[in-house]
């Protein structure tokens, strides 16, 4: 039990943390979703390497989007938000000018926007440095690994639970029929050999973008400030920020909206963050009405001996 | 525009995403906001089969503000040609060209050609029946139309004199204004302006711009024309043989290029030689009406090409003596398209089928129509991946719960061969940038899997020992084909079940010269008098110096722009055809930022970055000998060395069968009016006039309002075509897991829709059951005046697999662009209504109600001249009996 482990905050080495001495880089994913084109290979080809079971054969009428949300069975899963043109303005007339954007809809906002948007987003665990799913827990099943991710070890989960409400972003889940707990490895056992995981590799547009960390944030923040330069002022990293509520996200995104229109929490924050002042808060109380009880102890036990007192001069 | 790049061609299209990310801007002009629109720098509405219409505007556009490249123009087209002084254009005549029969519904296009000039002697121009029946343009195959006295063309370089090619175009795109392009196309001026500026500004000696389509364009009735508006847009604009430049056709499937260039097309030869008629009883007569006599540039090679090809079929009994087994080519003498062979199937002259990888009873049009085709057959065999639905149409087809098939009494014997699938088997596939790939097996294939090339090779040497007593002169071509490909495996073909060597098979197609079996190194070596072989001349040289030139993989950053040392480009590994067009009149790049080729002086060639589509050594300014012929009779500025003229035509003298140069006309079935005209649709369209093909009305026809909307179906990224190869597989139809329509919110509330809903669409010829997606993607277009909406459909659902539904193609009927045989599959009417459709008789009987409601009878959509001025008595003539042999 080292006595630095941290709960939250910026956190340069996560490998180091959990314990791996000789380490190599820590890597993720950097999503650019301005250049999705909504093809769902990523979904397909991490299914076809990870034996993922089909989970679901439902129209759910969400646009193009049929898996829905990340869950036992879907570790990619690719959202489809349709922004609805203004009422009344039929095929409207846009006053174009200049190229100023570069996709429709792009930089307009939504009270100004006179012309439809598709947004499409590839999402996927995020692999935190801080990652709720694996501080609560309780076997050792999930891990964090030499490159920084995040893994579950089906063989050791005991199927409770505990990591599906210790996710604030609601990735992991546990299996039907089975019981344990599944979520992306980041290929895991591809990165091994030196591969990149799956859906990298299947990516045509390379919105999937999978690489070093460090690298992946320099590269998202020269495209960022590409897009505002374009006009594109909505466009915004989600996730790369250390000091963010789960300390920063081994996969991070580029959005062009608000998370909340993508079905993303706004401020992810790994639930264990609070423990320590949670515990000393509870141990605060504790001493409090531990004192508390021994004073009443105390009290008591003064007051029957007063009280013997008091009979014994009779 | 014609294309939904994104979601049809994913992995090609990151190469677009690629240009975005270097600046270059992307306009998508669909029918619908798709994936590839999302990415778009800008999306443009159009109402499905108006393409002509927003074109010719942009035309207009260019032509109208001097905006054309101007010294690409005058010396690359036939810009400056004068055409006959008795031409009359749509203008003069409400909407037709000079020479137009109603009777025939065909054109005598001999006012068509330029003056001075002749095509060789032949029918093919005074328009007739035969005419649309043979698909005639392609008798004329890939070079286009003859064409005698080339060196009498007279010609006005200051592109003024009203006869001339540039004043005809101009007067004939004169009316399709920005406000015409609103009324028709249903696309606001703002935004079609935004089109014609962008298209503009990037085009001219330092930009070029690229025009992609793909069957959102060829699926119509006049398909054929809606590519040369985009050809003479380009040409105009000096986009053609340039880099980053040109008009991209996406091919579909993975190698349905090479499925056109080595075909499996009833009225094409490898390398698109036409198939003979009847009237070609020799060679010479065949070449005569092929290329003229002395026709400049590389068509004239055709007499060695198809010599070669001959050779390579029958080999030693291909002689000199018997015009090297000309006489056993099959002879075209009708239409021998698909959809009339099926109608030949239901009328009872065809019993037998073969189906490869093909399957029409979810995949073509008119999918009643192909079902009860293949249910008259004798015998039917399927090669396939999977049990598709037009193997099981017998026992599954809609047809059978309606009753008009019974499982019982259906009299074909369909035999399944199951297939190899790519990685089981080695090959080429070639892409739709004429790419030849070569791959590798991968894995042995399971149980009877087997190849196509095994399965040929095997049903061919099978026949040949049936045949092999027998005397009828008919099987004369089967006994003299060279059947003896080189077999793979150990003993070298003693195993008498051995799979043929792809690889023998690949450099046959490429060439040899037959003497010392040595592999040719182009179709230049080709020879006219037995003394080579080629399957395809096209694909000669893809074997050059005993190298599988195919299977060459050099990756991209070990090699300079072009990548020419990754697979093989027919022709010649060029990448950019016509590249000759890239350099000017001195043979200098039209700008340093945009070379491909140029003239090397000092060593009396042409060099660059590709391989040059030009003689290497003719000068820029050459000016051939009198006489001259073949290659050599090129001039030094003519870049379309395939052209009889050595020019990209802005005006086709001949060869088109609807028209010298493209005309907005309606589709076959539409709500609207035609706006320009009185000839509301293709006048020469063939429409297949007969009780199981009814039309919805289309004005000037009374009753339009029952099938109010414009229907258009497409493809999804997820599935893949008739779904033979995704709806059995769990991660591909867990995607997009169920059949539904796309309609606007508009459209929902006037029909009452609710999204998710279930609804069915309906035409005169079969009713769909679809769950209902309400999207704005989908937008009412104001057309004339009037509010029109259009719904979409994928295609990809069929009855069986892990995911079913009702087939979309049966919603569409059987009319074709009478140049290439394509059904109008991409536009036609239709009404959506809220609830699941009636089932079994109850769905016939609620057709047949339809059918009365909109006064159909087997004479709608027969009419096809609705000009004004033209009378005729009788439908007009939509098909007819076969030539007759000479």
């Amino acid at each position: 039990m080292t006595s630095r482990n941290r709960l939250s905050g910026p956190l340069d080495d996560v490998a180091a943390d959990a314990g791996h001495q000789h380490h190599p880089d820590r890597v993720g994913f950097f999503t650019d979703t301005s250049v999705c084109i909504g093809c769902k290979a990523c979904e397909v080809a991490c299914k076809e390497w990870n034996a993922v079971p089909e989970d679901g054969l439902d129209l759910l009428g969400m646009s193009f989007d049929n898996t829905g949300m990340l869950g036992a069975d879907s570790w990619r899963h690719v959202a489809f938000v349709e922004q609805a043109r203004p009422l009344g303005t039929g095929a409207g007339p846009e006053d174009l000018g200049m190229p100023s954007f570069a996709r429709p809809g792009d930089g307009t906002g939504a009270e100004t926007r006179t012309d439809f948007r598709w947004l499409m987003a590839s999402d996927v665990c995020k692999h935190c440095t801080h990652a709720g799913c694996l501080d609560v827990c309780p076997t050792g099943a999930l891990f964090r690994t030499e490159f920084g991710t995040v893994v579950v070890q089906q063989d050791i989960c005991n199927g409770c639970g505990y990591c599906v409400s210790g996710c604030p972003y609601g990735v992991i889940d546990r299996r039907q029929h089975d019981g344990r707990a599944q979520k992306c490895t980041l290929c895991y056992d591809r990165l091994g050999d030196g591969m990149e995981p799956a859906c990298a590799k299947a990516c045509p547009t390379e919105s999937i973008q999978f690489g070093r960390l460090d690298e992946l944030r320099e590269r998202a923040d020269t495209r960022l400030a590409r897009l505002h330069e374009l006009g594109l002022s909505e466009a915004r990293l989600y996730g790369r920020d250390p000091n963010d509520g789960v300390g920063g996200d081994g996969a991070f995104f580029l959005l062009l909206d608000e998370p909340e229109v993508y079905g993303l929490p706004p401020d992810p924050v790994v639930p264990t963050r609070d423990a320590p002042a949670m515990w000393r808060r509870a141990g605060a109380a504790a001493a409090a009405f531990a004192l508390a009880g021994v004073g009443a102890f105390v009290a008591a036990a003064i007051g029957s001996a007063i009280g013997s007192a008091i009979g014994a001069r009779r | 525009m014609g294309s939904n790049m994104a979601e049809a061609h994913p992995v090609g299209f990151q190469w677009v995403m690629e240009a975005k990310a270097r600046g270059a801007k992307v306009i998508h002009i669909d029918p619908r906001f798709t994936r590839t629109s999302a990415v778009a720098d800008a999306y443009v509405p159009i109402r499905a089969g108006t393409d002509i219409a927003f074109l010719g505007g942009v035309i207009n556009h260019v032509l109208r503000n001097d905006l054309d490249f101007r010294e690409y123009v005058r010396a690359y087209t036939n810009a400056s040609f004068l055409v006959r002084e008795d031409f009359a254009d749509t203008e003069d005549l409400d909407g037709l060209f000079s020479g137009y029969d109603p009777e025939t519904a065909s054109y005598d296009r001999s006012s068509w050609r330029y003056q001075n000039t002749e095509p060789p002697e032949s029918d093919a121009d005074r328009g007739s029946v035969p005419d649309k029946e043979s698909s005639a343009p392609l008798q004329h195959g890939s070079g286009g139309a003859a064409l005698e006295g080339v060196e009498n063309i007279v010609r006005d370089p200051s592109l003024e004199h009203p006869r001339c090619v540039f004043q005809i175009l101009k007067r004939h795109f004169a009316r399709y204004t920005p406000e015409l392009v609103e009324r028709v196309c249903g696309t606001p001026p703002e935004r079609f302006r935004e089109v014609c500026e962008a298209w503009t500004a990037n085009s001219n000696r330092d930009r070029t711009t690229a025009l992609v389509y793909s069957v959102g364009w060829t699926q119509h009735s006049v398909g054929t024309q809606y590519i040369r508006a985009g050809a003479i847009l380009q040409l105009l604009l000096g986009n053609i043989g340039r880099p980053g430049g040109g008009v991209f056709a996406l091919r579909g499937h993975a190698s349905i290029q090479g499925s056109t260039d080595i075909p499996t097309l009833f009225n094409l030869l490898p390398g698109y030689l036409p198939m003979p008629a009847p009237t070609h009883s020799d060679l010479a007569g065949y070449m005569h009406e092929l290329r003229a006599d002395c026709q400049k540039g590389y068509w004239f090679g055709a007499d060695a090409y198809l010599v070669s090809m001959l050779k390579e079929y029958f080999g030693d009994a291909a002689t000199p003596d018997n015009d090297y087994g000309f006489e056993w080519l099959p002879r075209i003498n009708g239409d021998h398209g698909t959809y009339r062979t099926v109608m030949d199937m239901i009328d009872g002259s065809v019993f037998g089928y073969f189906l490869l990888g093909q399957n029409p009873a979810v995949g073509s049009a008119h999918g009643k129509l192909q079902r009860l085709g293949m249910a008259n057959l004798d015998w039917l065999v399927v090669r396939d991946l999977a049990m598709i639905e037009s193997a099981t149409f017998w026992k599954d087809s809609p047809e059978i719960e309606t009753g008009e098939i019974v499982t019982e009494r259906c009299r074909t014997e369909v035999f399944f061969f199951p297939a190899a699938s790519h990685v089981e088997k080695e090959g080429t596939f070639t892409q739709t940038q004429r790419m030849l790939q070569w791959r590798e097996k991968a894995v042995e294939p399971n149980g009877d899997q087997r190849s196509e090339l095994w399965f040929f090779y095997h049903l061919g040497r099978l026949v040949r020992q049936k045949l092999a007593d027998s005397t009828d002169p008919r099987d004369a071509p089967v006994h003299a084909l060279a059947w003896d490909y080189r077999m793979l495996g150990a003993d070298n073909g003693a195993d008498e079940w051995a799979e043929p060597s792809a690889e023998d098979v690949l450099r046959r197609i490429s060439g040899v010269e037959l003497g010392p079996d040595r592999a040719v190194s182009g179709y230049t070596e080709l020879k006219a008098d037995g003394s080579t072989a080629c399957g395809c001349w096209i694909y000669s040289g893809v074997y050059a110096d005993e190298v599988n030139q195919a299977a060459r993989r050099k990756p991209h950053d070990q090699q300079p722009q072009y990548e020419k040392e990754w697979g093989w480009t027919w022709p010649m590994n060029r990448r950019v055809l016509y590249n000759r067009a890239s350099a000017d009149l001195e043979g200098r790049p039209w700008s340093e930022r945009k070379k491909l080729i140029w003239w090397d002086a000092e060593n009396g060639e042409w060099t660059g970055d590709d391989v040059p589509d030009f003689p290497k050594t003719t000068p820029p300014g050459h000016v051939p000998p009198e006489g001259a012929c073949g290659a050599d009779g090129l001039r030094g500025d003519d870049p379309f060395i395939m052209q009889a003229d050595g020019k990209g035509w802005l005006y086709a003298p001949h060869g088109l069968i609807d028209g010298p140069m493209p005309t907005h006309y309606e589709p076959h079935e539409s709500p609207a009016r035609n706006a320009l005209y009185g000839q509301q649709g293709n006048p020469t369209r063939k429409v297949y006039g007969r009780p199981d093909n009814p039309s919805n009305p289309a004005p000037p026809e009374a009753h339009t309002e029952v099938f109010p909307f414009v229907l258009t179906a497409a493809r999804l990224t997820e599935h893949h075509t008739a779904g033979g190869m995704s709806r059995q597989l769990p991660y591909l139809s867990e995607l997009q897991p169920e059949l539904f329509v796309e309609v606007s919110p508009e459209l929902a509330r006037e029909r009452r829709l609710t999204h998710l809903g279930q609804a069915h669409v309906v035409t005169s010829r079969a009713a769909v059951d679809a769950r209902v997606m309400v999207t704005d993607r989908l937008v009412p277009l104001r057309v004339d005046g009037r509010l029109v909406h259009q719904v979409w459909l994928p295609y990809h659902w069929g009855h069986s697999g892990l995911v079913t539904g009702d087939v979309v193609n049966d919603l569409f009927g059987v009319f074709v662009d009478p140049n290439v045989f394509i059904q109008e599959s991409k536009v036609a009417t239709c009404d959506v209504r809220p609830g699941s459709r009636p089932r079994g008789p109850a769905l016939l009987a609620m057709l047949e109600r339809l059918r009365s409601e909109a006064g159909i009878t087997p004479e709608t959509g027969t009419r096809i001249a609705t000009a004004g001025g033209v009378r005729h008595s009788a439908p007009a003539h939509t098909h007819d009996a076969p030539m007759e042999a000479p």
